[in-house]
């Protein structure tokens, strides 16, 4: 096997590590468009490291969490419904970011590479970062995993039992920031969301409790990486969307395979 | 001895609407209280500033330093993404030996639903599930938001029974709200009636032996069950303002409360 697939499937790996347990929490609290929202700000947020001359990375982190504030900022405020709120600041973000690149003519910028991701030009460095990156967001996530799945169950009975709501909020908002950070090279600002939320979906029918879930979407995002990589190279189609393409497959067969008993009781 | 929740003068505004309005309440260890009063009354924002889960607008809340609550919440829905079973709700906010946990379900019946999934729960069985979680807990202030929706009149009286039961052996207060206008617990301590305002509160002992409550419920009936009588010196206009109605003789005895 040729090396940069390897470093290629062990990135994508890595991202899948921390995009699963990450995206059970979107999925249960029903944010998907949050993530997609900070994801779209990624590419502003890449703008910006340029502009200001540091790592894209680091634009990314600090972009996202301005948006993430922003908008957790505006939802205490209920002036706005919060799915309108993200309607807007999502594809604003995306505008946004896209202008401010097209006046980067001095730096040479490869935009759809951040659009769509790049998983096969991943450098060892590159895994360094995903791999730090993931084992520190996966330790937080673990620290307040149980006071997170509370207010994931129930905000009010969380909060009046003893669980501060906004400092989880905000720890989980600069989680998905950082993710996004770490996952925008693979899968581009586009389709990170995908990689949150398909595997995610496809885990639920098999799932018995929040962990197993997530571990459930662990495995099935590295299948997705899998398959993807695989199909990228024998066929020759773009890595990042056959990753998600693949990860759809596994959610249309998990509809198809799961036991019908998982079924939500409608009442 | 200080009491487990104070609140003073209590007012919430929301969205231009008056929800609250100078409300005094009080719990205490041991105590149960219980709060009634129409739908839209606002028992459940009530509920939400004492437990602080919404700021007052205006007045004073005091929780004691070493609360800890165990609450049940009016309506609970789990999402239908998240899959869990009942052993697991049961622990969301604490940690409990397999035995305390499954005396907690026992006590409410359910001890054999401990593995199933919650989303698989009749509105009954999810409704004792979650009074054992708040139960587990070892609060010493139980905040029960109509424990008894979902459960028939056997339900309710053996519900009833178990909060009793808890209060007296571990000391807890309680503060109880109830859609229902007529039925409030034996044991309860005090019966605040709200309606935006407190329109009255006080003792149910009194209005225990009142001819009406027997003739509803009989003796056997008042060991459980007290129909707090409900004699307003006004009536509620359909928009909710208080119409004054002084032609009458008042049956008050029991404090009532400012406006």
């Amino acid at each position: 096997m040729d090396d940069f697939i390897l470093r290629a499937i062990v990135a994508g790996c890595g991202i899948a590590l921390v995009a699963g347990p990450l995206g059970c929490f979107v999925v249960w609290r029903r944010m998907a468009y949050f993530g997609d929202t900070l994801s779209h700000a990624a590419l502003l947020g890449v703008a910006a490291g340029f502009a200001l001359g540091v790592a894209p990375m680091l634009g990314v982190i600090l972009t996202c969490i301005a948006v993430g504030a922003l908008l957790l900022g505006f939802q205490s405020q209920a002036r706005v419904p919060t799915d309108t709120l993200l309607g807007i600041l999502s594809h604003a973000a995306l505008s946004f970011g896209l202008i401010a690149i097209g006046f980067m003519d001095t730096v040479r910028v490869d935009l759809m590479g951040y659009l769509f991701g790049d998983i096969l030009a991943v450098t060892a460095e590159d895994i360094a970062w995903i791999y730090g990156g993931a084992i520190a967001v996966l330790a937080v996530l673990a620290i307040i995993w149980r006071p997170l799945v509370a207010l994931t169950v129930h905000a009010d009975l969380a909060m009046a039992e003893g669980i501060a709501a906004n400092r989880l909020k905000i720890i989980f908002m600069l989680l998905i920031a950082v993710t996004v950070a770490l996952a925008m090279k693979i899968v581009g600002v586009m389709l990170i969301s995908a990689l949150l939320i398909i595997p995610t979906a496809a885990a639920r029918r098999f799932a018995k409790g929040p962990e197993s879930m997530a571990l459930g979407t662990i495995l099935l995002g590295m299948l997705a990486v899998g398959g993807g990589l695989f199909s990228s190279v024998t066929w020759d189609l773009p890595s990042g969307p056959a990753i998600v393409v693949v990860a759809t497959f596994l959610f249309v067969l998990s509809l198809l395979m799961g036991p019908s008993a998982s079924q939500p009781r409608t009442s | 001895m200080t009491a487990l929740l104070d609140l003073k003068n209590v007012g919430l505004v929301r969205s231009g609407k008056r929800i609250l309005d100078h409300v005094d309440l009080t719990v205490g260890e041991r105590e149960i209280v219980t709060l009634i009063g129409p739908n839209g009354a606002g028992k459940s924002s009530l509920v939400k500033v004492a437990l602080g889960l919404e700021n007052a607008d205006q007045g004073k809340v005091t929780r004691r330093s070493d609360l800890r609550i165990g609450y049940l919440p009016q309506r609970f829905q789990l999402d239908s993404t998240l899959p869990m079973s009942v052993r697991h709700l049961m622990k969301l906010t604490v940690d409990a030996t397999e035995g305390k946990l499954r005396a907690a379900l026992e006590e409410l019946s359910v001890g054999g639903l401990i593995d199933a999934s919650v989303h698989h729960l009749s509105g009954g069985e999810l409704q004792r599930v979650m009074l054992a979680r708040a139960m587990l807990r070892g609060p010493n202030l139980l905040v029960l938001d109509e424990p008894t929706q979902n459960l028939d009149i056997n339900g309710a009286v053996e519900c009833y029974q178990i909060i009793q039961r808890f209060r007296d052996a571990t000391g807890c207060g309680v503060l109880l709200v109830s859609h229902d206008l007529n039925i409030v617990m034996a044991a309860t301590t005090r019966v605040y009636c709200l309606n935006s305002h407190v329109c009255c509160s006080g003792h149910p002992d009194a209005v225990s032996r009142d001819p009406e409550f027997l003739r509803l419920f009989g003796p056997v009936g008042a060991s459980t069950l007290a129909l707090y009588a409900h004699h307003h010196d006004h009536e509620h206009a359909p928009d909710g303002h208080v119409v004054h109605d002084h032609g009458h003789d008042h049956k008050h005895d029991h404090p009532h409360g400012p406006h």
